[in-house]
């Protein structure tokens, strides 16, 4: 065994149905990072023109780091496969948690009375 | 340890989780990007806490310059495309590829950080010194913190690259520890999503 | 090569063999050591402190060495005593009870110990450079920042920042074990209480020192850096400090009670020689417990004037926690309801927990209740609330575990007269030492002054609470000679299972050896070993044939790495003494260097060796 783990292999193993699903894939990655772009553009440009007010920008902007958010977490960095159960949880854990504490920091320093 | 795998079918489709070994690094990585969460959240809480706090200095609507910003973002965006392809290729066997790819992505990886050298250095000339305001300070210490994260993730790509240029291919072995970097790198740029909006658009916008 | 590596193995000496250990066995025991060492110092600490307040006007120290005194005794027993004490704990059992030969990553787990440990020592030289730390173990600026306290603050600032990354990877490498180590049949609900809290222990590390490691660098920048976080003239807000220490605080208390009750989940069923009583409502309470705990820090900063909403939320939140406490109070109870109970020392201070923990809950809501802790706050109420937690919990389920595993972690049991002579004194000198201050918190006597005029009523009560800890530092004397005591007299344990108890880790032979199982056990049910003795024929059922056994090397890796933490800390502070000898830059660089190229070094492969399986066979034979 210790010494297989250090050995090349020749071929791989996968089947022709995992063959083209990681070609799919693939393609999706490529799909999915040309989108992630695409919203970086746009949060950049309804931040930088004149034209779209700023009441409508702050929330937008957000909502498309969100969107961006969730592709890099799902897509580049898998969480959408199946065996991610516990990575899914450790990493909703630490959302769920840093939500107050984000809240607290913004607003409860002090300044305003709540 | 007790996986039995059929060596001789060639490298299994997922060779990152097919040992113990690759599956306990797996998970670990996601346990310590969970906690990193929290940390770069108290950090981002820090900065949303005081980033009116300029006291007369250098307000970031003075400073910050959206297209180097855009250019910085562009970069790591690639940087993250390029690792995830060299994963893609791992999981095919083709090592070459892999290689060239993590290659590319530390090459992304040096331009960001000298992008965000010279921004810093930028900043600085113009009078936002580390010590200049609770908002310079918090800005520095976010964005350097994203910074030191970057050249950590180089510094593992760069020492993996160098062990195993000449390993053959992919092995049993090797497959876990490139995949944990390549997570690690990930978690990077999501970092940066946020640093780019809540920390320079969100100010540049006026909110 | 697996024969030439075990005979080169045999070649060790003992000091290079435990400084190069990557067995969770003998971690566990390094881990002990170490903890009880930290824990003897801030307990003699303690003592001072009462010395010095045990008559109105006493001059037996300064001011400023008690605040040295009371942020050390603080910051030692949380960080490097019990966090310690209870990963020692951890290492040995967890992986017996859940029927592992290993934890999940052996070297981050000696990598753990040796940065906790230098992170710990990193905090102790502060005496020799210009005096402790001494804002408090809450370390509130603008107190500790680099205008008010001297230079033991950045001891504290990067002793803790090291040490806290060696207790947060040690955290990581407990949770990978639990979820993916676990023997074949060891299903989640079927693991035992200790390895529940243990998880959900390390879960709250991951994310309450990650906010700490946050906290502390904003402060180590202030000192070091003259970082504008925490100054209102420069920007700053003082509350922020405030927040984040408490974000990481509160669930601090959880990460060390939790295994506490862990240990009790595990002793009062080993002694009642009954069943846990209700296992998944002991289960939930704890992940319950846990989560309550991220969301209810405020109530540290009740008088700082945040506002009546959010002091209301939160006195809501931290009353919420007595549910689940409640349902584990009372699930130990009718564990021990009709049971055959023993009532040995490990008992003794498992039973006599829950009494004195219900005391600590219940001055807990009281102080939850935030109108009435504007009178609490900052008095010895709390002092007496949160001793009542740490030692009448934390401590005591700390002893009943020593008490219950040492046959198996050292093959002989503690002698049983001194242990009882340990826990009657222990339970009457706390009881004395801390009951009281309930009292002299109430009249108004404040925590953290150095001294009090006498004639106000407090001076006979704090009489009696000194005397109440002399007693219990007799009784911990008492404990240390019962562990030299019992190491030459008592009967050398060669049964596996001298306590008649339930779980995984009393099928192991006596003493273990180092591959724990020569076969992985299969697990039919919950408490494994108590059903196989019923249902079975009193052994394990193996999953596996008999074959060679995988282990990891040792490594002296883990140490270098500790110790170039250690330089590179020490190089940081020096950058804020008047007079350092070496320029702090190349101390900074040469810790970075040796850190960072012992990380390249252990990217090389090492996959461990292999213990033959005639070996196997014949180290079995020889235990069994």
């Amino acid at each position: 065994m210790s010494d297989e783990m250090s050995k090349p292999f020749p071929k791989s193993a996968m089947t022709e149905d995992e063959r083209y699903e990681l070609k799919r894939e693939t393609r999706i990655q490529v799909i999915s990072f040309a989108f992630m772009i695409g919203l970086t553009i746009m949060s950049f440009l309804s931040v930088s023109t004149e034209t779209i007010v700023t009441g409508f920008a702050i929330p937008f902007i957000l909502l498309l780091g969100a969107v961006q958010f969730f592709l890099q977490l799902f897509y580049f960095m898998h969480l959408k496969d199946k065996d991610h159960g516990w990575p899914n949880t450790f990493f909703t854990t630490g959302l769920v948690l840093m939500t107050p504490m984000l809240i607290a920091l913004i607003l409860l320093l002090g300044v305003t009375k709540w | 340890m007790a996986d039995h795998i059929d060596v001789a079918q060639g490298l299994p489709a997922n060779p990152e989780k097919a040992t113990l070994e690759g599956k306990n690094k797996f998970l670990g990585m996601w346990v310590f990007l969970g906690g990193e969460t929290v940390m770069f959240a108290t950090f981002f809480g820090t900065f949303l806490g005081l980033r009116k706090g300029t006291v007369g200095g250098p307000t970031a609507e003075d400073l910050f310059s959206l297209p180097l910003v855009f250019i910085m973002t562009m970069i790591l965006l690639t940087s993250s495309l390029t690792s995830v392809l060299g994963i893609l290729a791992m999981k095919r066997n083709n090592f070459k590829t892999l290689r060239t790819c993590m290659l590319l992505t530390v090459l992304l990886g040096f331009g960001f950080v000298g992008f965000e050298v010279y921004e810093f250095y930028h900043y600085y000339h113009e009078g936002l010194g580390y010590t200049t305001s609770a908002f310079a300070s918090s800005f520095y210490t976010l964005v350097g913190l994203h910074g030191c994260h970057v050249l950590f993730g180089l510094g593992w790509i760069i020492t993996l690259l160098a062990r195993y240029w000449n390993a053959g291919g992919v092995t049993l072995a090797n497959a876990p520890k490139f995949y944990s970097a390549s997570l690690y790198w990930h978690f990077i740029d999501v970092v940066w999503v946020f640093i780019f909006t809540v920390v320079y658009l969100l100010s540049v916008g006026g909110a | 090569m697996a024969t030439a590596t075990m005979t080169a193995k045999k070649e060790k000496s003992v000091l290079w063999d435990w400084l190069t250990t990557v067995d969770h066995k003998k971690l566990a025991i390094l881990y002990l050591v170490a903890g009880t060492l930290f824990f003897v110092k801030a307990g003699v600490m303690a003592l001072f402190i009462r010395i010095q307040l045990m008559i109105p006007e006493n001059d037996f120290m300064t001011g400023q060495v008690f605040n040295e005194l009371i942020t050390m005794h603080g910051t030692i027993m949380l960080f490097l005593a019990v966090t310690p004490l209870i990963f020692g704990f951890m290492n040995f059992a967890i992986p017996l009870q859940i029927g592992a030969r290993d934890v999940a990553f052996p070297f981050i787990n000696a990598l753990g110990f040796w940065i906790f440990f230098f992170g710990g020592l990193l905090l102790s030289v502060s005496w020799f450079f210009g005096g402790a730390p001494d804002a408090g173990w809450t370390a509130y600026v603008p107190l500790s920042t680099r205008e008010f306290a001297g230079s033991g603050m950045d001891f504290y600032a990067l002793g803790l920042q090291v040490s806290g990354f060696g207790t947060l990877i040690s955290a990581i490498n407990f949770i990978v074990t639990i979820i993916n180590m676990r023997a074949p049949g060891m299903t989640m609900m079927r693991m035992p209480l200790f390895c529940w809290t243990g998880l959900v222990t390390s879960i709250l590390i991951v994310f309450a020192f990650t906010p700490l490691a946050a906290g502390l660098a904003l402060l180590m920048l202030d000192r070091i850096f003259s970082g504008q976080f925490f100054l209102p003239d420069m920007g700053g807000n003082a509350i922020l400090w405030a927040h984040i220490f408490w974000i990481f605080g509160h669930p601090e208390v959880y990460i060390l009670v939790l295994p506490a009750f862990g240990i009790i989940s595990e002793v009062v069923p080993a002694f009642s020689h009954k069943r846990l009583f209700g296992y998944t409502a002991m289960v939930f309470a704890t992940i319950v417990i846990a989560f309550l705990s991220f969301m209810v820090w405020v109530h540290h900063m009740f008088t700082i004037g945040i506002g009546p909403i959010t002091n209301s939320v939160f006195a809501l939140a931290t009353m919420t926690i007595a549910v689940p406490t409640g349902i584990k109070i009372f699930n130990w109870l009718f564990t021990m309801w009709g049971g055959k109970l023993v009532f040995n020392t490990a008992m003794l201070c498992a039973a006599s927990f829950v009494p004195t923990f219900v005391l600590g809950g219940i001055t807990g809501v009281m102080l939850s209740m935030a109108p009435v802790d504007y009178l609490y706050h900052d008095t010895y109420f709390v002092v007496a609330h949160f001793h009542y937690i740490i030692v009448g919990g934390i401590v005591f389920g700390l002893l009943a575990g020593l008490y219950y595993w040492y046959p198996k972690m050292f093959g002989h049991k503690l002698n049983e007269t001194l242990g009882k002579i340990m826990f009657w004194s222990l339970y009457i000198g706390f009881h004395l030492t801390f009951f009281i201050q309930h009292i002299l918190g109430l009249i108004g006597m404040q925590r953290r002054v150095y001294t009090y005029l006498g004639g106000q009523g407090f001076d006979m009560m704090n009489l009696v609470s000194s005397i109440g800890s002399f007693v219990m530092g007799a009784a911990i004397v008492v404990l240390v000679i019962n562990i030299v005591y019992s190491a030459y007299t008592s009967e050398r344990i060669t049964v596996r299972d001298p306590w008649d108890a339930r779980t995984l880790e009393w099928s192991t032979p006596t003493p273990i050896p180092e591959y724990n199982f020569a076969q992985t056990p299969q697990v039919r049910s919950l408490d494994p070993w108590f059903y196989e003795k019923v249902h079975g024929d009193g052994t394990m059922k193996p999953a596996e044939p008999m074959g060679d056994i995988h282990m990891p090397n040792g490594s002296i890796l883990p140490f270098m790495i500790g110790l170039g933490l250690f330089i590179w800390g020490f190089g940081m502070i020096m950058l804020n003494m008047d007079n350092p000898i070496i320029p702090p830059a190349i101390v900074i660089g040469v810790g970075f260097v040796i850190t960072f190229g012992m990380m390249v070094l252990h990217s090389k492969e090492d996959h461990g060796y292999h213990i033959p399986v005639d070996e196997v066979k014949k180290i079995e034979k020889g235990v069994g």
